[in-house]
Order: structure tokens, then sequence, then C-alpha cells
């Protein structure tokens, strides 16, 4: 299992710098802009600054580290092969606003990978421009607006949601000025319909749900919520976080969404680079397709790929250029090695994976689970009983986790779990890694709490201050 | 090669739990849904794929098969190979978001040297860990500007990209924040201060200006800007090319209270628009309305320095719909690149870099300007970008040159209709003497 290197390693400012001469002003900038002191960047030598960064890289968990069952991140393992692709020059040294006929392959790749999502989410047309999530969905919020403005139906200011949800979705539909209104989930973890019925009416101008949601469990109702949430004139918002649990077994187009995003990054495997580049395409049915970011991506009668601009409903642009391309590319190749038959059998094993790890941690009785039994790629525990007995919390269990070089689960989400650890283990984790995970959280149960509650200790630090970090803010080395 | 590790020992570890087959494990999905099968292809093999891309790679011409001219803030930069080395390390690249601080300090402890270097670059207190691009930043600029003085009239200058100011439209619409655009001198191209002077007021919540601007101006009469700004308690707001800092102020030294900018050029590839890098720094006062997460040096519990994220009751994961903003996923691994690459340049080296794109701007300038019919259509001072206008028609020019190699200037004027006939040239350290002769002599020719 991981293990990782402990240094102290000094802050780039901290090293001993030889900067060279004085500052010469440009003569030819007016004074009021023109620099004349040095810059206070140190100067070390390269043998210096790769080992300060290969000594950071070394005391940082990764994928390639070992398994990272973040729930609803989906941390599955990256190919080496689609990181290789995305590096070559013919892709990655091209100029947006180059002429067409030298981008040829770029729009290939941009054309075929929107198909592809189409066919894959069972939507009608997709814009590859958010760079993220969380992106996608405050494009969602606005096209949602537009569509309901050019309805003559403006009016609709408040999105429902329900109190499962990701962080992200109550801020993406404030961002674009909704109102909220969280429902309560019923006592099997999902939608309730009577509930949603209430609040629907002619203000509603959205419902956004995950599917499955983030317990992990299919919204069976979902096309009884659909019909509902049509009938009162709103849009229905498909989060795409899960996406993996259902890949060749339902698509969200069926089920009646409108409006969705997926996240590359998780799905389709593109790495996460410690929290970026993502990419968040967003995908609609016909009826929204006018208002899609510019520009389109188009195939002409010759065969070759243009960029269609002349959109005169569209929103505009939500990113500069076309997206984060070689996170797109990444995705194309992943799809492309993977095959309907790759991709669908991903899923199932994710699926798998999750319910195989769920009933032996839950065979153990030492942890519990809330809301329905059965479960899609994730599963939502709680460690209530823990924290009742000997007052063992779920953050407790995360650092004791790290001892073991395990990476935690996501903790205390959803919040209607009490001391929640959310484990979304994906498709990538071999058996032996599951039963480890497993035998891991059992013993950490029986264990002696002032241990678990002092963990963690073999990391590079002991447990973090971050109530001192926000208390007394050191954000820069000149704060210190 | 598998990449499903346990699909060879489902069947056992579908009975061990109970379970039949695969199908049982998606029982709740309702028959009427079930999805057919996919219309994909079958998946191909690690040697078929890439033989396949490479079949698609060839049909792009890359800025090393053609030579590039163009601008429109986007240009290539030598990436050092130590920047590359760095990013290719697994453990930043296939790392999550640090929730976990224990187990990421060496990620933290990077985005905290980068919050500190834009820091510096910027003269702002703060930075935060990174922003989608520059025009996201600008939109999150805007609606912190209203969070923290409730105004809602925010300006900008007419000549920013077409795409930035669309970005930044779509970013106003939730809370309505009104949009006024100032004009550009048309002999100067730099902000017209009169029109300026007379839209800020009372209810003037920021106002943007970019140095240097989108014609590649030095906007140098900072000074009259921030006074005016100043007057109405208004924020100051500056767009920044990180590369220009090197030789001139950061915005801090001439009053701005937010930075922002495009750090795609810090060591990230041009990546067809995408590999960007939101920058996004501000004052200290500001810091709790911050969009985007911010990384902070405490200590652990045995008293030892450490790192994590911090004030994260601002972020969505936290608060929820009352969040600065919506963002999570930023531009982790941008970020990285960025800071290898000033610590790789340091000082010395970022402030060479600096000088080169700015002398190189000037000798390119030079060139053109002595080939018939092409002349420089503002009298100001630019960085390595700048406005050339031409008497013939320049999608021609642009034609033509291609034919030879080249990639000429970003045709603009179906943005600016009184810049008929212009292109905005770009040049970077890339360039050297043969290439610039080499545009010269073909323009000669077109």
């Amino acid at each position: 299992m991981y293990k990782s290197a402990v240094y102290e390693e000094p802050l780039f400012s901290e090293m001993i710098s030889c900067t060279k001469g004085k500052f010469k002003p440009v003569d030819l900038l007016k004074k009021t802009i023109q620099r004349t002191t040095k810059l206070n960047i140190p100067d070390v030598d390269e043998t210096q600054v790769v080992r300060h960064f290969h000594r950071l890289s070394q005391m940082n968990f990764c994928i390639d580290s070992g398994i990272y069952p973040l729930g609803s991140c989906t941390m599955k393992y990256n190919p080496k092969i689609c990181e290789q692709i995305a590096s070559w020059e013919k892709f990655v040294c091209t100029h947006p606003y180059q002429d067409i006929s030298t981008i040829q392959g770029n729009l290939q790749i941009m054309f075929e990978l929107e198909k592809m999502l189409c066919e894959i989410s069972g939507m009608d047309s997709f814009t590859l421009q958010p760079a993220a999530g969380a992106h996608g969905e405050f494009l969602g919020m606005l096209l949602t607006r537009t569509y309901h403005q050019y309805n003559n139906d403006g009016k609709r200011d408040e999105v429902i949601l329900p109190d499962t949800s990701h962080g992200t979705n109550p801020a993406s539909a404030t961002m674009a000025g909704y109102k909220l209104i969280e429902i309560p989930s019923t006592k099997d973890g999902t939608v309730d319909l009577g509930y949603l019925e209430k609040t629907l009416s002619d203000n509603t101008a959205c419902f956004m749900l995950t599917n499955p949601n983030t317990l992990g469990i299919f919204e069976s109702d979902i096309i009884e919520i659909a019909k509902m949430v049509h009938k009162a004139g709103a849009i229905l918002y498909y989060d795409g976080a899960n996406m993996n649990a259902i890949m060749g077994k339902a698509r969200p187009g069926d089920m009646g969404f409108d409006i969705v995003h997926i996240n590359l990054h998780k799905t389709f495997s593109t790495p996460h680079g410690g929290g970026g580049p993502g990419s968040g395409p967003v995908g609609v049915k016909t009826s929204l397709e006018k208002f899609l970011p510019i520009p389109k991506v188009i195939k002409t009668k010759d065969g070759s790929y243009n960029l269609d601009y002349n959109k005169p409903e569209s929103i505009g642009k939500i990113k500069e250029f076309f997206g984060n391309f070689s996170v797109l590319l990444k995705a194309y190749v992943y799809i492309t090695m993977m095959g309907r038959d790759g991709l669908k059998e991903a899923s199932e094993i994710a699926v798998l994976n999750s319910n195989y790890m769920k009933e032996k941690i839950l065979d153990s009785k030492k942890y519990s689970m809330p809301y329905k039994d059965i479960r899609k790629h994730e599963f939502v525990l709680s460690c209530e009983k823990l924290l009742q007995e000997k007052k063992v919390r779920a953050m407790d269990i995360a650092k004791r986790l790290l001892d073991y070089g395990l990476h935690p689960p996501t903790i205390y989400f959803p919040l209607i779990v009490k001391e929640a650890l959310m484990i979304e283990p994906t498709e990538t984790e071999s058996k032996d890694y599951l039963d480890r995970y497993v035998e891991t959280l059992i013993k950490i149960a029986d264990e002696d709490s002032e241990i678990v509650k002092n963990a963690p200790n073999n990391s590079p630090v002991k447990r973090v201050d971050e109530v001192g970090a926000t208390k007394n803010q050191v954000l820069t080395w000149n704060m210190i | 090669m598998n990449l499903v590790p346990n699909s060879c020992l489902k069947d056992s570890m579908l009975k061990e739990i109970g379970f039949n087959k695969i199908d049982d494990l998606f029982f709740d999905i309702p028959n009427q849904i079930k999805a057919k099968e996919l219309n994909l292809p079958l998946g191909l093999s690690q040697q078929e794929t890439e033989k396949k891309l490479r079949e698609i790679a060839y049909k792009n011409q890359s800025v090393y098969d053609v030579l590039s001219f163009r601008g429109g803030g986007i240009k290539p930069h030598y990436i050092p190979a130590v920047v590359k080395s760095v990013i290719s390390r697994a453990e930043f690249f296939t790392a999550y978001t640090p929730y976990q601080s224990e187990a990421s300090q060496g990620f933290l402890q990077a985005m905290f040297e980068y919050q500190s270097l834009i820091a510096e670059l910027t003269g702002m207190d703060v930075a935060n860990a990174s922003l989608y691009d520059c025009a996201t930043a600008l939109g999150e600029a805007a609606l912190i500007s209203t969070r923290i003085n409730g105004r809602k009239k925010f300006l900008i200058p007419r000549n920013i990209s077409w795409e930035k100011k669309s970005v930044l439209k779509n970013y106003l619409k939730g809370p309505n924040i009104e949009l006024i655009e100032t004009p550009f001198d048309i002999k100067t191209g730099k902000i017209d201060l009169d029109h300026l002077e007379k839209n800020v007021d009372e209810n003037t919540s920021g106002v943007y200006i970019e140095n240097p601007n989108f014609f590649g101006i030095f906007e140098d009469d900072v000074d009259k800007i921030q006074d005016i700004i100043k007057n109405k308690d208004a924020l100051f707001i500056v767009g920044i090319d990180p590369i220009s800092l090197g030789i001139t102020k950061s915005p801090g030294e001439y009053g701005a209270d937010i930075v922002i900018g495009e750090g795609r050029a810090l060591g990230n590839f041009i990546d067809f628009g995408g590999s960007s890098l939101g920058i996004f720094a501000s004052k200290k006062e500001y810091v709790r309305q911050m969009p985007g997460r911010l990384i902070g040096l405490t200590k652990d519990k045995g008293g030892k320095r450490a790192f994590c994220m911090t004030l994260q009751t601002r972020e969505q994961h936290i608060r929820r719909g009352k969040a600065t903003s919506n963002i999570c996923t930023n531009e982790g691994l941008c970020a990285i690149a960025a800071v290898s690459f000033l610590s790789v340049l340091g000082g010395d080296g970022f402030e060479n870099l600096s000088r080169i794109n700015f002398e190189n701007g000037q000798i390119l300038a030079s060139k053109i300007k002595t080939v018939n019919g092409f002349k420089m259509m503002f009298d100001s001072i630019h960085f390595n970008e700048f406005v050339v206008k031409c008497d013939k028609d320049q999608t021609l020019v642009n034609q033509k040159l291609l034919k030879k190699g080249i990639q000429g200037g970003l045709v603009i004027d179906n943005w600016y209709e009184e810049l008929s006939n212009c292109m905005l040239f770009g040049t970077t350290e890339l360039h050297c003497e043969s290439d610039f002769d080499e545009i010269v002599s073909a323009l000669k020719e077109v």
C-alpha cells in the first residue's frame, strides 16, 4: 500500500537565490507603467527546482498510487495512452484561430466526440465548451433561462433540487439568478413525488437531479418525475457526475431529461490534475439546441469540417475558444478504445464493485447504511454507531485509512447521512484492492479509539489544523 | 490490456453477494428506459487506437508546421523541459482535489507557491488557486465587485476580445448587472478617458481595463484611470498578460483592487485554446468574497508546518447556494505548470523573457511597416501584439500567406467596423530574425 515520502521541503522562497545584476527599466515605456525594480522571484539552479517539485510530488497521493474511492468523483485509472496522444505537437501546438484547413483533425475530434456523447446520453446535441461540471451546470441554468424567456415565460424564477444534490447544483442555480427550493428525500432516499408535485408551479424554471443520486440510488420513478416536471412547464436537468453507473444501461435522454452535463474527467477517465483542467460538456434536446454556445462544429458536404458561428439565438460563449481541448481529446481516445462493449462493461463492473464492497462491509455490522439497499456505482455508509459508542467520527476514520496507505472516501456528504462515508470504487480496481479496503475499514472500527482519533501517523504531516488556517490567514509566503 | 480487472471474476463476485447475473444489479432501472445497445463501434486495441489518432493528427498543422503570427491574446511560448517533466508526474496529474490535506501536502505546497508567485507578479496580497480562464475570471471579477459594494454597473473597454465579452455577458445575467463599454481612441488605440470619466459614477461597481489591451497597446494613463475610478469608490480591475509583467509595473503598484489574467502562457501549451488558467488575485480585504479555492499555511497537530484548503465556507461544497461561486474543478495542473515555469525561469529569466517579447514586438512591427501597403494602425507603445492596417483585402492576404506556410495576423474588423482591413499580429520569444524576414518578404509578394 501507498507510503508517502516525508520531507521537510522548504518553500521556494526559502531557497538560496543567485540573482544577477540590477534591473534595467525599458526606456520606451511611460514612467506610469515602467517597472523599475526586480521581481521578487528567487533565481535557483535547475537541479534544485527539479528536486523541489520531485519531492513535493512524492508527498502526494494519486490514482497511480492506489485505490482512490472518493464518492461522486469517479477516480478511475487514467490510461497512459490517452495522455501520450494528448501530448502530440500536432494537437497541443495548434492555435484556436488557425485557418480551418489546418485544423481539420481537431475539428474531427470535436465533431465525433459530440456524436459519441449524444449516443451515450441519448441527447440530440452537445457543446464541449464548459471547463468543468459546475461550469456545465451554470451553462445549463443559463440555457434554462434563455429557453423560458424565448417562450415568453421568463417569470419562472425557481429551481427545485433534492436535499441530496451536489453543492455545485444550488450554487450554479444561484449564479444564474434563480431562487432555490430544496425538497426532502423520502425514507428510501429518493425524490418525494408528492412533495415535488406540491412544489412545482408556474414559477418553476427547472428541477435538477442526479441519477443515480448521490446516495448511489437509481431514481426508479424517473419517468413519472419527468412527466410531472414537463407538465408544470419546467426543464429537467441532469447532473451527469454519476454517469459512470449507467453507460449502455440507461440514457438520461430516454429518461426525459432536457439538459445534461457530463464530467469527462470522471466518467471518461481524463485525469483530474489535482483539480483540473476538467471538461463538462452540455447536451440538450432539439428544443434547446439553438441556444447552445457558438461555434458549432459542422461537417460539410465534401466531408471537411467547419465552424458555424451563425446561430442568432445562441447564448454566445461560456468559455474562450472551444473548451479544454486536450481533455476532450483524451476522452475521445478513451471512448474509441473502450467502444460500446467496453463502456457498458465499465459501468457494470463499477456497479458490481460498489455492491460487492457494500455487502462485505455491511456483513461486518460495524457500519450502517441508511436508505434503500440496492446501490449503483457508489454507496454511503454511516459511522454514527462508532460516534455513539467510541466517539470516533467519519473524519477520524478517513485519517486512519491514510495510515494504512489507503485514500479515504468522500466524507460528510450527502448531508442527509450522518457521519457519512461515501464510497465509489470504480471499475478499475481489482477484487484484491476492494477486499483490502473492506478489511481495513472493518479493522479500524475495532481499533482503540485513541489510535483512530490521533491518526494519521505515517503521513508527511500529522492532522492538519484547518481551523487555525482560517483564523490566522497565511495565503502567500509574504504573509508568513 | 484490460482496464476492467474484475470482468473475469464477475460471476464469483456476484454469487458471493447473492446475485446471479449482472443485470440483476440493474433491476431498479424501469424496462421502458433500459438502453438498447449503444450505436458506437466496438473498442479498439491500444495500438489500433494510436494508429487511428495518428491519421487524425496528420490532418492538423501545428505552429511548428506553419510559421504563425496570429494574435488575439493567445500565442505559443517556449515551454522549458523542466515544466513538461513536472506536470507529467502522475502524482500531480492523476490526483484529485486535495480534500485530504495530509495525503496532498505536495500539491498543496505547490499551489501555495503558485498563489505567492501570482501575488508577486500582480502586486496583490492574495491570489486564488485558479479559475477556468481569463474570460470566466472577468465574469467572477464583475460578480465579486457587486458583492463587495452592492452596485450594479460594470465598465469594460469596448476593445476586449469578443469571446471574453460574450462570456462576461453570460456571467452578468444572474444578478442583472448593467454593462457599459468604453470606446477606444481611434488614434492611440487606448481607452477613451473622457468617456470613462463621464460614465463612472456612484452606481459603478467596478471598472475593468487590460494591460496590454486587446490591440497589444499599453494603457499607460493608469494614474488618470485610477483617479477616475477611486473618485467614485468603484473597484479597479486590471486584466494582464503575465508575460508583460517582467518589464511593467504590477497593477498593484498603480492602484488595482483586483487583477485577473490568462495564465496559459506560463508553461502551458496553446492546446487549441484549452489548457487555460484563470488568474485571480486581489487585495486581502476582499478575500472572504473571493471565488474558488485558496490554499493556506498552517500547522499540524505536532506544530509542524502544513498546508490545507482554507476559507472553505466560501465554497459550494460547504455553503451550497450561498457560496461566492459555483466553481469546484479548476485548472490545478495548469497552475502547477505555471509555478514550475516561474520557478525554473527565476526572476532574471522571467524579466528576460518579458523583454524579448517586447523587443520582438517592436522589431516585427518596424519591419512590417517598411512593406508597401502595410502600416501601423495606432501610434502607441505596444507589447508583443499590434494592429496593422493594409490596403488590400486582409483575408486574401492571409490566404496567400498560408500558401507560403505562414499564418498572418488575426482579422479583426468583424468586431470593430472602423478597423477595416486591419490585422492583429502577434509574436513571442519563439520567433527569431529569420522568421521576421520570412514574413516581411512574404508580405511584399502578396
